[in-house]
């Protein structure tokens, strides 16, 4: 029987399954890199602003994503709670997207304009200030940080390499509007920012 | 998507299943019923136990053609194929429209019910109370608490101590446009350290906190130029613009003299978002009733 052959040579079995199980990618994931559903953004979708962007950094590096998601599913028991249902045109300045798969704490992906700034600045430095059986953690030294803007204008400007449609007012601009902001001024710029592209209207 | 990668997906996955069917097959033949022994594959264990070079058996491999028999029937009912929608007409967003509409015609009438009942009467009903309390958890607990006593800078919604006041167009007003309390920043205006200490010792005497001296009464002819407007000539406050009465044992920022000191001095900003998006006039007047029969219910 033939497939001896291929069950006696390693390598030649190799290439033979990365073929068999790549089918999949081919035909699920490049057609989607190619739909303009996935690829251009949802209306009022626009790229992060300087502020926002350092913010969603601090996100990612605190891990945040770890214990919120933000992507609302198409079921009622969601959208009655979060707002409508997340979209794939909404994501795509998201490199990577925070969709996350864990909900400790409440989806964000329209958390925007939910609660005042200063809220969110109390409830990040301790939480239970506010929410007594809440168990996140506090983020207090957020507050003493302040923003690289040096930092940030790099990232502008690979985004831009990458496609993000920055302007080049945008990225001098930004060392100007990001004087003086602490990293909490930038997560909750962020934050406030989430999902208000669309109305939440009932 | 483009006709292009509709037809790559179809083909795609068409040729797919049909490879799988051909490899089944191919792999199902059987050899010859007496084989050789060069047909065995070469392995011995214990001295004489070999194997033979045989096909999967029947019954595995029907399970195999079963699964495809499955996909092509899946491919055919729901959407798969590129942009073929499915004989079925199912769709995600379908689904979830149903999913609503169930919803709307099992809880509007009870929404419905209760739009038409006069806010007293709604305060009391205990259906509604149960209702408004799922809202208030939904809504109303991550700055008013889970206990609706509030936080500092979040007001406790269980005393009989209203800012914006607690008539049914009041509340309604609270929740749906949010409110907006801001007090300005007056340390500035108060003229030093001393002009501010008096001030703080004469606010924390509107309520007897304690008790105000000649220094402190000094205060008084600024207090009227600068707070009464919003807090009143007596300190009894202002439910047209927010404005805390003074009077009372309720500090939203606190009483201490440290925090009333901070209070005059950077001012506050107070802020409750507007939830009429997010709930709807139906569900908003429920709510508003259950926040309203809070203190009345203790």
């Amino acid at each position: 029987m033939r497939h001896e052959v291929i069950e006696k040579s390693v390598t030649l079995m190799m290439v033979l399954i990365v073929c068999a199980v790549s089918v999949g990618g081919l035909i699920e994931i490049i057609p989607l890199m190619m739909d303009s559903e996935v690829t251009e953004p949802a209306e009022g979708i626009e790229v992060y602003s300087p502020l926002r962007l350092a913010g969603r950094d601090v996100y990612i590096r605190e891990g945040c994503y770890n214990c919120h998601s933000q992507q609302i599913r198409p079921f009622r028991s969601e959208t009655e709670r979060y707002g409508p249902y997340s979209v794939a045109g909404e994501f795509v300045y998201d490199r990577p997207f925070q969709f996350g798969s864990k909900r400790t704490g409440p989806d964000l992906a329209r958390v925007g304009g939910r609660y005042s700034d200063d809220w969110h600045y109390l409830h990040m430095v301790d939480p239970r200030v506010l929410v007594p059986e809440s168990n996140m953690p506090g983020y207090p030294w957020l507050a003493d940080r302040l923003v690289d803007a040096n930092l940030v204008v790099s990232k502008l400007q690979t985004l831009k390499t990458l496609g993000d449609p920055y302007t080049d007012e945008q990225i001098t601009n930004a060392p100007a509007e990001l004087d003086g902001k602490t990293e909490m001024d930038a997560l909750i710029a962020y934050l406030q920012g989430l999902g208000t592209n669309r109305s939440n209207r009932r | 998507m483009t006709d292009f990668w509709h037809w790559f997906i179809a083909a795609g996955t068409i040729l797919f299943v049909v490879w799988c069917v051909w490899l089944v097959q191919w792999s199902g033949k059987q050899g010859p019923a007496n084989k050789a022994d060069e047909e065995l594959v070469g392995h011995k264990w214990d001295g004489d136990l070999e194997e033979w070079n045989n096909p999967a058996p029947r019954w595995w491999l029907y399970l195999y053609f079963i699964t495809i028999i499955f996909a092509v029937g899946y491919m055919v009912a729901y959407p798969g194929l590129g942009t073929f929608e499915g004989t079925l007409g199912w769709s995600q967003q379908g689904q979830y429209d149903a999913e609503m509409e169930a919803a709307a015609a099992r809880y509007e009438p009870i929404y419905e019910r209760f739009a038409a009942m006069p806010f007293d009467e709604l305060k009391a009903n205990n259906d509604a109370h149960q209702l408004g309390k799922s809202l208030y958890a939904s809504y109303c607990t991550t700055c008013h608490g889970s206990d609706a006593r509030g936080a500092v800078g979040y007001p406790n919604l269980t005393d009989d101590d209203w800012l914006y006041g607690n008539a049914e167009q009041q509340i309604i007003t609270s929740i749906s446009r949010g409110r907006n309390g801001i007090m300005p920043a007056l340390g500035a205006a108060l003229g030093g350290d001393a002009g501010i200490d008096n001030m703080v010792t004469y606010v924390r005497s509107l309520s007897g906190l304690e008790d105000a001296d000649a220094d402190a009464m000094s205060a008084q002819p600024m207090y009227v130029a600068l707070c009464s407007a919003c807090h009143g000539v007596n300190g009894e406050g202002n439910q047209m613009l927010g404005g805390p009465n003074l009077t009372d044992d309720i500090w939203l920022y606190g009483a201490s003299v440290d925090d009333v000191r901070t209070t005059i001095v950077n001012g506050r900003n107070a802020m409750m978002p507007a939830h009429q998006n997010l709930l709807g006039d139906k569900r908003l007047r429920i709510l508003a009733a259950y926040v309203g029969s809070l203190s009345e219910r203790q």
